[in-house]
């Protein structure tokens, strides 16, 4: 399917590229909605291998790239379950989530996270899979989950620690900071910073380069650079769900859903 | 390197014109939440574009009950 527009994204190909944007209001959070969505462009991607070499992942939404995990939905999915079949429950959510980003991670196409404003937590994460990510130069970058009494669950420390030194993933992590994208840059995260409203043409740019070259050595080159940390990411989950399953996050998790600011998750 | 009085004004020159509100409208003392009338969105849009004004790192979590223009001067001073 060369094209396909859903409730949370949508698709387009030209030109030899995919562009998966992100839509859901009111930025982006994924829940069962994104997840099922994103499963349904996992498996496009043989057939899009035809016309397509390189996919760029952006968001229309004026508020950034992905606020990440829609921690609304987790709390009130869990809630209505007995206690014992909650961690079962987010456990299933989590492998479903963790195979769609091993997949694009290792998709045989060159990959860029195009991404502006708020860039937190599952959607950094979702970033993180991406081969290339540009950067608005108004973007930050955060990962908020030590707030909730979590840690990010879609995969973020093992790919921040395949990517990046410890000084700042620890930073990240253990702070709940946010960076601009200069920092992003500076560290090694981000490949390109673009002008304010710039960051899509730069990727589509980028992109229009990267299909240039033989996909094979591409793929090839790809496999060698980033290797999935597939043990690393099972005990993400195995940490993720103990955490999960303590008092003291039901709590974090209720005070954040009854927030009544549009967007509680940040500082 | 700049006086506190220099940074606050550079700060309210900047909320000024980002924020389309009048310069002369702008004190140090204000709430800026309120005077500007911004969320914690915009008040992380307002924290990248000091941070690239003045060529600094400001760890949010430094701000953390920071509302005012002058405190916030204090907080960008003792970075440059």
């Amino acid at each position: 399917m060369k094209s396909f527009r859903g409730k949370t994204l949508s698709w387009t190909t030209a030109d030899g590229t995919v562009e998966l944007a992100l839509h859901r209001e009111p930025c982006n959070e994924i829940g069962s909605a994104t997840l099922t969505e994103l499963e349904f462009f996992a498996a496009a991607l043989e057939t899009l291998k035809k016309d397509a070499q390189s996919v760029i992942i952006c968001s229309t939404r004026s508020e950034g790239f992905c606020a990440g995990a829609d921690l609304r939905e987790l709390y009130q999915r869990s809630q209505p379950l007995p206690v014992e079949k909650r961690v079962p429950e987010l456990r299933g959510f989590l492998e479903r989530i963790h195979r769609v980003m091993n997949t694009l991670d290792a998709a045989p196409f060159t990959t860029i996270a195009a991404v502006h404003g708020v860039v937190f937590g599952g959607g950094f994460e979702l970033a993180l899979i991406c081969d290339l990510i540009v950067a608005d130069k108004m973007a930050r970058f955060c990962f908020p989950e030590l707030r909730l009494g979590l840690i990010p669950g879609f995969g973020g420390i093992p790919r921040l620690k395949r990517d990046l030194g410890n000084a700042v993933v620890r930073d990240l992590l253990l702070t709940g900071r946010s960076i601009n994208a200069a920092k992003a840059q500076s560290v090694g995260l981000v490949s390109q910073i673009a002008a304010e409203g710039d960051a899509l043409r730069v990727a589509r740019a980028t992109a229009a380069q990267a299909n240039k070259f033989d996909r094979d050595t591409a793929v090839a080159a790809k496999r060698f650079l980033k290797p999935i940390p597939h043990e690393e990411l099972r005990q993400e989950i195995d940490i993720f769900c103990e955490l999960f399953s303590r008092p003291a996050v039901e709590a974090g998790l209720r005070k954040f859903v009854e927030s009544t600011d549009a967007l509680p998750y940040l500082p | 390197m700049n006086t506190l009085e220099q940074t606050t004004d550079e700060i309210l020159n900047l909320a000024a014109t980002h924020f389309k509100v009048p310069r002369e409208q702008l004190s140090p003392g204000d709430d800026f939440f309120k005077k500007l009338g911004i969320n914690s969105l915009q008040a992380l849009d307002l924290l990248t574009r000091i941070e690239q004004h003045f060529r600094i790192e400001l760890p949010d979590y430094e701000l953390q009950g920071v509302t005012d223009f002058r405190t916030l001067a204090e907080r960008i001073q003792s970075r440059l």
